[in-house]
């Protein structure tokens, strides 16, 4: 029974793909959106459903399993299409079909005058299909199936008014950026392959903590740490850290609730899962955590310092969602597992309250993003303004807010850490906490109060946006309120994300040592320093931009502005070092084989052709040179016979 | 297993229908094509009686031929010729049903095509070399004449360089074979030309290098492996769209086959040593095939060189050694066949609508013809190996099984993975998307219903390959298993 739910879970959103392909043109466009809204309505439920028989704690990993069909047989390979629903695979589906419904729900209203209104219910359900494909996906083949397929929604959908060129480019660079990515995952499965002998992911990690145990593979074994890795750069790739991370920002030319659902609240949280799916690699594997750890604290701060000067509304926040995933792997590299995926499940709540909100304003303003050109939306817009507001504080990380928890859990365990790395990236990420809620204060106040600065255009139809889009702004609030409950410090001995997820962590955790338990005052101690940081931050955003972006200029000239303006100069880098590279060595091998390849064929038969020539001019057809020829042969044998 | 000559007929129908084909009137050309489109979809049916082939060969044929040299009619398949020679007869329908555009000289195109077919399935069932090396030959000259007839401006050219690159390699497998024989008759006394008995021989080391030379170089010129590879875009661009089918579908095929069931098995020691040097010119076609596609503006030549780069795949999958690969080259041969095949019948609906075929002479495709853009698409994801479709489970397999025992030229290969995204999305974002770049590119006809049935089987058997590919694993399996053990034992 459970085993069914379990495959309806996955078959109800591919088989509504299906249905809206084919029926697309009988289908009336109301009825297509409300198939596809039911289409991740349904396996939300039936999440629920199916999760609570697992939530009892058990010596093995508690877990659902079901097999749809064999897939790869053969030659000692045995995958299928089975499915494994765990208490980590469960958070991610709940998180991926809840928040996915009500980004569904608030599309029905954005997308209404779109004309490939059908079009994009399609790739959204195809989205929510393969993102669970890639959470249960029970074997690396169809987790990598689900890694390539959410790639490939990404690709469609950023580039989904494909008719600007602009915007095919944006999805063409996401897609063959996350390639990059996805090489190292294959060689990780490669790898993973040759090692264990299977591509079961639980058969993995049995193995690997089996081994552990048997001494198989020490502490910081070689082969563990590049598969480790190597699984890190396919982690870098979708989940948009350094130096991959170039693609996300560009994929705002997306339409804004892709952005939301796929660029901010699951897609790219990917990585974070694979991660943590494969944390018992990790904990093995010490220098692979810190390479994770140090990546991701540098993204947070690379990400943060870019978003601080960012125009475009859009922008900002997809900055801020790379900064925001540089938290969760900073989480991951100092080994606080669990806090790093209650970071991924509150940012998905206040990261897509955010970009919603940032729709309404943008769709209440004929398509204007520049936020230079916003200001005063306050009274217009209620409803999205003040959901907004909510959506900064958790963003910030402000007391009671969900952010804050989250956030404070992964910079707790990093500050609190051992040796001088994790000490060092807490710090690092204490800074970023500073500028994140400097941003986001000052997004807010450039968008929502001071003087207007609207053009006519964006004036004309100026509107709060209908009950489709406004609702789901208002769940989204509440759960960006309320998200922190889901994991209470550790002295409220209230945390229900943890306890759930423990038996996931258990093994990485016996490996690399549980976390030490502070004393209750060293943990509120630095929970006032950061609010103290964070709250300094906000405020200072919030009297600098209080008439609008005026303040701001005339632009500080000088180096450090210039180079955050410009992102770092990093898709020039990229431009000089990577693409221009490639693409001439791209013309070098056209012109070798042209001119070179080529050249050595038609040269030979030009050769042919030429001993052809010469011969031929022996055989002239005239007679008298055949008989001078013959009386030369003659005397010749005779001479040289005599 | 004896049987009624199931093989003979899937064979030589299409012989018959060559010769019921000239034998109409040209006036008609619906009469035409009808009549070789029924013998086409006829020799399709009978083609699927052979499907349940696996381990061994079955549908056993054989008559004596030239009883003084050991030379016979031998025909049989097993899970390895089974597909290739369904893809063999699914292919000719498809092709037929897109001669809209033919005008004169259709009934030359249709017979041509249908001594091809005869060929091409014949190559594949036959179990005697000799009688290998005759349907081998015999492909080549209908396809010779498809290029140098119906094919574009250059036409000369390309058919002139195909029939001599292809002429200069099978002399020395000619000589080969010659010497194979011999060679029997000098080690048993009796004369045999079947390739079982010839398996049985045991060659010295240096033989077997020599005869596997002679093979290799026959089989490398039609996968075709780097450096051998130029006349492949040539022929491509100048030959009509079925021509241009026919020989990525199945063309090409002839050399990976012919390395498994023919120098591979003949000369196991030097398959092993020769595996390095191989390699290393596999490794090179595929990575660079994909950096040539990527220089290239012209769709037809795109593609051609990205054939380059995925039979470089093959390849590595059949010299790793190793079952798993092995399963992956078996797959990835189909899967080239089926994409690449599909991928040209769409640049020639393209080009029959534009009359051109640059990059930049379109834009905005899936806008003015959904259809044709969106086929276009998802072929092209095909093409770049995205799981879910064909070209993924071969790639894994291949990568898999490789990884085991040529890691380094694993590694390097799976680099094409990522090339092949760049230019195959390069090529979908200038076709497909933005605007169109001119009036003519704006008013294009959607794919006719004729197109979209020939399209059809193409996309289910991406999707089909992609998601349940192990009924065509289950087939190929035992069968490559069979020929690696024979390897492994010398």
């Amino acid at each position: 029974m459970e085993e069914n739910l379990l495959e309806l879970i996955i078959l109800i959103p591919f088989a509504s793909v299906v249905v809206q392909y084919f029926l697309h043109r009988v289908l009336p466009a109301r009825l297509a959106g409300l198939i596809a809204c039911g289409a991740v309505l349904v396996p939300f439920l039936l999440t629920v459903v199916v999760g609570r028989g697992i939530g009892a704690a058990a010596p093995q990993v508690p877990a659902v399993t079901a097999t749809i069909a064999s897939w790869l047989t053969g030659g000692g390979l045995e995958v299928a299409f089975g499915l494994r629903l765990d208490p980590l695979s469960c958070a991610w589906t709940l998180v991926v079909t809840g928040i996915g419904f009500l980004i569904h729900v608030y599309s029905l209203g954005y997308m209404h005058h779109d004309p490939g209104f059908k079009r994009f219910f399609i790739y959204m359900n195809l989205f929510i299909g393969s993102m669970l494909a890639l959470v249960l996906g029970d074997s690396l083949p169809l987790l990598f199936l689900g890694w390539e397929g959410v790639g490939l929604c990404s690709y469609l959908l950023i580039g989904f008014w494909f008719e600007d060129m602009n915007n095919a480019r944006a999805g063409q660079k996401a897609f063959v950026v996350n390639r990059i990515g996805d090489l190292g995952f294959l060689l990780a499965m490669l790898m993973i392959f040759q090692t264990f002998g299977t591509l079961d992911i639980a058969a993995v990690t049995n193995g690997l903590s089996a081994g552990h145990a048997q001494g198989t593979f020490a502490l910081g074994d070689a082969r563990i740490t590049l598969i480790a890795l190597l699984l890190f750069v396919g982690a870098c790739g979708k989940s948009a850290q350094l130096p991959l991370f170039v693609w996300l920002p560009d994929a705002m030319a997306g339409p804004t609730p892709v952005s939301a659902l796929i660029h901010a609240a699951t897609m790219v949280t990917a990585g974070i899962y694979m991660v943590a799916r494969f944390s018992v690699f990790f904990a093995l594997a010490p220098v692979a955590s810190a390479v994770v750890a140090i990546v991701g604290a540098l993204t947070a701060f690379v990400s943060a310092t870019i978003a601080l000067r960012q125009r475009d509304i859009k922008k900002v926040l997809a900055y801020s969602t790379c900064s925001q995933l540089g938290y969760m792997f900073l989480g991951l590299g100092v080994g606080a597992y669990g806090a790093a995926v209650f970071h991924v499940v509150t940012h998905a709540f206040f990261k897509a309250l955010l970009f919603l909100g940032a729709g309404s304003v943008i769709h209440a303003l004929s398509h204007e993003q520049n936020a230079m050109k916003m200001g005063g939306l306050k009274p217009h817009l209620p409803r999205t303004h003040w959901t907004f507001f909510v959506g900064c504080f958790a963003l910030a990380g402000i007391f009671p807010f969900a952010g804050f928890f989250s956030k404070d859990k992964i910079l707790g365990e990093a500050l609190l850490g051992h040796g001088w790395l994790f000490p060092l990236v807490g710090v690092l990420g204490l800074i970023t906490a500073l500028m994140t809620a400097f941003y986001t204060f000052r997004l807010y106040r450039l968008v929502f109060t001071g003087p207007e600065r609207l053009d006519a255009h964006a004036k004309k139809h100026l509107h709060e946006s209908p009950a489709t889009m406004t609702v789901p702004l208002v769940i989204l609030a509440l759960l960006s309120i309320g998200g922190g409950a889901l994991s209470l410090p550790a002295f409220a001995h209230f945390d229900i994300l943890g306890d759930y997820l423990r038996p996931i962590f258990a093994p990485a955790l016996a490996v690399a040592g549980e976390a030490a338990h502070h004393a209750v005052n060293v943990e509120v101690a630095l929970m006032l320093v950061s609010l103290a940081v964070v709250i300094g931050g906000a405020w200072w955003a919030w009297n600098r931009f209080a008439r609008g972006p005026g303040d701001q200029l005339p632009l500080p000239q000088g180096g450090l502005p210039f180079l955050l303006e410009n992102k770092w100069f990093v898709d020039e880098i990229y431009a000089i070092f990577v693409v221009g590279p490639m693409r001439g060595t791209a013309l070098l091998a056209g012109f070798f084989d042209r001119y070179v390849i080529d050249g050595i064929v038609n040269g030979l038969a030009r050769l042919c052709d030429l001993c052809g020539a010469v011969v031929r001019l022996l055989q002239n057809g005239a007679v008298h040179t055949y008989a001078l020829l013959f009386i030369a042969g003659a005397v010749y044998l005779v001479c040289s016979l005599l | 297993m004896n049987s009624f000559g199931i093989l003979s007929l899937i064979t030589f129908l299409p012989l018959l229908g060559a010769l019921v084909v000239a034998f109409l009137p040209r006036e008609n050309p619906k009469v035409l094509r009808a009549a070789a489109l029924l013998f086409g979809l006829a020799n399709l049916g009978l083609s699927l009686l052979i499907v349940n082939a696996a381990g061994t060969m079955v549908f056993v044929e054989r008559l004596h031929w030239i009883p003084a040299f050991g030379v016979c009619y031998g025909m049989a398949v097993d899970g390895i010729s089974m597909p290739l020679v369904i893809l063999s007869c699914l292919v000719v329908p498809i092709i037929i049903a897109t001669t809209f555009h033919v005008g004169r000289g259709l009934k030359e195109y249709l017979v041509l095509l249908l001594i091809m077919e005869t060929g091409m399935v014949g190559v594949f069932c036959a179990t005697d070399i000799i009688l290998f090396y005759v349907f081998f030959e015999l492909t080549l000259v209908p396809l010779y004449f498809l290029i140098g007839m119906f094919g574009g401006v250059n036409r000369i050219y390309a058919a002139f360089k195909f029939f001599l690159f292809t002429a200069f390699g099978s002399l020395p497998m000619l000589v080969a074979i010659l010497f194979l024989l011999y060679q029997h008759h000098q080690a048993t006394g009796v004369w045999s030309a079947s390739i079982e008995d010839l398996r049985a021989l045991r060659l010295d080391a240096a033989t077997q290098n020599w005869v596997f030379a002679g093979f290799a170089l026959a089989f490398a010129i039609k996968v075709p492996l780097w450096p051998l590879h130029t006349w492949l875009p040539d022929a491509h661009v100048q030959a009509p769209t079925g021509g241009s089918i026919v020989l990525a579908a199945i063309m090409l095929k002839l050399g990976t086959y012919g390395f498994l069931r023919i120098a591979m098995p003949l000369a196991p020691q030097a398959a092993h040593s020769f595996a390095t040097p191989v390699l290393v010119l596999a490794v090179i076609s595929v990575i660079y095939g994909a950096y040539l596609a990527w220089a290239q503006d012209d769709l037809k030549k795109l593609v051609a060189c990205s054939s380059v780069s995925h039979m470089g795949f093959v390849m590595l999958g059949l010299f790793a050694l190793e079952p798993l690969a092995a399963r992956g080259a078996m797959l990835q041969m189909l899967n080239h066949g089926v994409s690449t095949g599909a991928l040209f019948l769409l640049v020639g609906c393209v080009y029959e609508r534009r009359h051109k075929r640059g990059l930049d002479d379109f834009g905005g495709l899936v806008k003015v013809s959904p259809a044709l853009g969106i086929a276009l698409v998802i072929t092209s994801l095909s093409s770049i190996g995205l799981p879910g479709l064909n070209g993924f489970v071969g790639e894994l397999f291949i990568l898999l099984g490789a990884f085991k025992t040529q890691p380094v030229f694993a590694i390097l290969c799976a680099s094409g993975v990522l090339l092949g995204a760049i230019y195959m999305l390069q090529m979908v974002r200038r076709v497909c998307y933005g605007t169109p770049n001119c009036e003519e590119a704006a008013h294009l006809s959607d794919m006719s219903v004729a197109e979209k049935f020939a399209f059809a089987p193409l996309v289910i058997l991406m999707f089909w390959i992609g998601l349940a590919p192990g009924f065509l694993l289950e087939r190929i399996g035992p069968a490559v298993d069979s020929i690696l053990a024979a390897l492994g034992n010398t």
